[in-house]
């Protein structure tokens, strides 16, 4: 059988070629301090927005040029997948934890959690969720631990809507009557028998919900709500680039670039997970 | 629907609305920073500052300054901007249009972007356009409109700058306009440069905003093309000898538009919502830039009347496309 052997194929690319960039994000946010060759926050003034070394102008060891503090864009854009990568992951478990819970509740017992759980949702959908992020960093403060609060308490809802529908449909199941039947509590049913099979849905959503926290904290950091503006993150780096992007392109480029590859690289690798655990939707 | 569902469907949204209002007012109420500080002067005495307290009524309690603000909100007074000190409900309804000019615009075209991707699938199925399509939608719906902004920046505003990269219209024209509605206003008086200067203005964003919505159409519309084309009537038209391109305009797509419309209805909301950030990017002068403005001056009337007015926008939106998909599915009427 030739066709599942080739659908199987183009699977493994996706998720290798998403996994591969996330795992060397990883890598550098841990080395970071080895890799980069230059202090992150040593500014000089004689060397403003040099260009990358392969255009006319550029002073040997600062490869990908250097912004208008005369800062190593290099250095920073490593130095800023700390922020990006520690964003992905608590904001998505807070999310994923919370949402997951109220889902699993509310597609589970039905009823009246149902009716509040939803009216719930109703009410979060009804915010812009960029504007509503933007005003909750305000009132909580500048940082990383509001950025990733507020994500969690915008995008929890998307991990309740999906777990709800699954969680509805997994209670009409024989397995669970049969639970019921030999006398196993609610709580228990829900933990061992009813979560594991909404457990494909929610990695997959888990995944995207990574690519999704990368964004929001750079578009936190571009309206410069995230953390310290010394610090780099990609999106303080995109802010500065948008500036003056027509005096130096590159401080805008290579910032965007990593975001870019790392939204394409987690939205990659969730839809590489869901055609693994769901082959029949291909 | 009946009027039942139709009175049970108005009651949850004012439910809704109510909870809106809740949460905004406590979260605005909250935020730390004296509002107050920031207008006064250096030299300002006790007395100053409580004269301008109780001018925006921020010396009574929490509860009684919610239910002084609802009474008002629901008669469609939002109070006086502290940075602009002007009318809260003017200043946003003199940004509101500018922002729906740029909204309306992406939904144009994403919806002829998608709509042509999926008719170009759906006639060459199973052909390397299709791929071509899939592939296309797969990479402008994983990239989020805040990205899609910067790149056509630097595309078309930097490598080859055929595009303003700021602001709604070229400072230096001389505006005749009398609406907020530029873009609508230079086409009826027939000012064909003041348009192209708006549209040279707006289309970036509004490419930013469309592509991924464009993504969801065309997926959404590919598929139930595709099954339209194997239901019985199309094969009936097949039979009787009508082409596949006048079977697919002809039976196919007015069958398939309905689930299409739905889904376009939840993603302009998403795209609504994106147009704050791209609004910013773009120094484009509507309401999303004017909501980040309110938020760094900690303009607390402000952020209210614009959290609430995009909630209105949000649920409206959702209850005209449900209303629609009733109409078009006479099927739903009595359900």
């Amino acid at each position: 059988m030739a066709e599942p052997r080739a659908i199987h194929r183009r699977l493994n690319v996706r998720l290798w070629l998403g996994g591969s960039w996330i795992g060397l994000l990883f890598f550098c946010a841990i080395f970071a301090g080895a890799l980069a060759p230059h202090d992150r926050l040593a500014q000089d003034l004689m060397l403003q927005t040099l260009p990358p070394a392969w255009i006319d102008g550029a002073e040997p060891g600062y490869y990908l040029g250097t912004d208008s503090l005369g800062r190593d864009i290099l250095a920073r854009i490593l130095y800023a997948t700390r922020p990006a990568l520690i964003v992905a992951i608590v904001a998505s478990s807070a999310a994923c934890a919370f949402g997951s819970l109220l889902g699993l509740m509310a597609g589970f017992f039905g009823g009246w959690t149902d009716r509040v759980i939803s009216r719930l949702v109703d009410i979060w959908m009804a915010f812009p969720p960029v504007l509503l992020s933007i005003l909750l960093v305000a009132v909580m403060g500048p940082g990383l631990s509001s950025v990733i609060i507020a994500i969690a308490v915008i995008d929890w809802t998307r991990f309740c809507r999906v777990v709800r529908a699954e969680a509805m449909q997994q209670r009409r199941m024989d397995y669970v009557d049969s639970a019921k039947a030999m006398g196993y509590g609610t709580g228990r049913i829900m933990a061992r028998e009813v979560l594991p099979n909404v457990l494909p849905a929610i990695l997959v959503l888990f995944s995207l919900e990574m690519g999704i926290a990368v964004i929001v904290e750079a578009i936190l950091s571009f309206v410069n709500l995230s953390i310290s503006t010394d610090d780099p993150t990609w999106g303080s780096m995109i802010a500065e680039g948008r500036s003056i992007v027509h005096q130096a392109w590159w401080v805008l480029v290579f910032p965007l670039l990593c975001l870019f590859l790392t939204v394409l690289a987690f939205s990659q690798f969730g839809e590489g997970l869901k055609e693994r655990f769901d082959p029949v939707m291909r | 629907m009946r009027l039942s569902a139709v009175l049970i469907r108005l009651a949850s949204l004012i439910v809704t609305f109510f909870g809106v209002a809740v949460v905004v007012f406590v979260l605005v109420r909250v935020a730390p920073g004296d509002p107050i500080a920031m207008m006064i002067g250096p030299g300002a005495s006790a007395q100053d500052i409580a004269d301008l307290r109780a001018l925006y009524g921020l010396d009574k309690s929490i509860p009684v300054q919610f239910v002084i603000w609802l009474g008002h909100v629901v008669r469609g007074d939002f109070g006086t901007s502290i940075s602009l000190r002007e009318s809260v409900t003017e200043v946003v309804f003199g940004r509101l249009p500018a922002t729906l000019e740029l909204a309306f615009l992406a939904l144009a075209i994403a919806v002829a972007l998608g709509g042509a991707n999926a008719i170009l699938a759906a006639l060459w199925r199973g052909t390397a356009t299709e791929a071509g399509v899939d592939l296309f939608n797969g990479v402008t719906l994983s990239i989020p409109d805040f990205l899609w902004g910067l790149i056509f920046i630097l595309l078309f505003g930097v490598a080859i700058p055929i595009f303003d990269i700021s602001g709604r219209v070229s400072p230096t024209l001389e505006l005749p306009f009398v609406t907020p509605f530029f873009l609508i206003e230079s086409l009826v008086r027939l000012r064909g440069d003041l348009f192209l200067d708006l549209l040279g203005h707006m289309i970036m964003p509004a490419m930013a905003l469309a592509l991924p919505l464009a993504a969801v159409v065309s997926q959404i519309l590919k598929t139930s093309l595709k099954e339209a084309m194997h239901q019985d009537y199309a094969l009936i038209a097949r039979t009787k000898g009508f082409s596949e391109t006048y079977v697919l305009w002809r039976e196919a797509l007015r069958n398939a538009v309905t689930p299409s419309l739905t889904v376009i209805g939840v993603q302009f909301t998403f795209l609504l919502g994106g147009t704050v950030i791209v609004e910013r990017l773009f120094s484009y002068e509507g309401l999303g830039n004017l909501a980040i403005d309110a938020v760094i001056n900690r303009d607390l009337p402000l952020i209210q009347g614009i959290v609430l007015l995009f909630a209105v926008l949000f649920v409206g939106i959702n209850l005209t496309v449900d209303l629609c998909t009733v109409a078009l599915n006479p099927r739903l009427r009595h359900g």
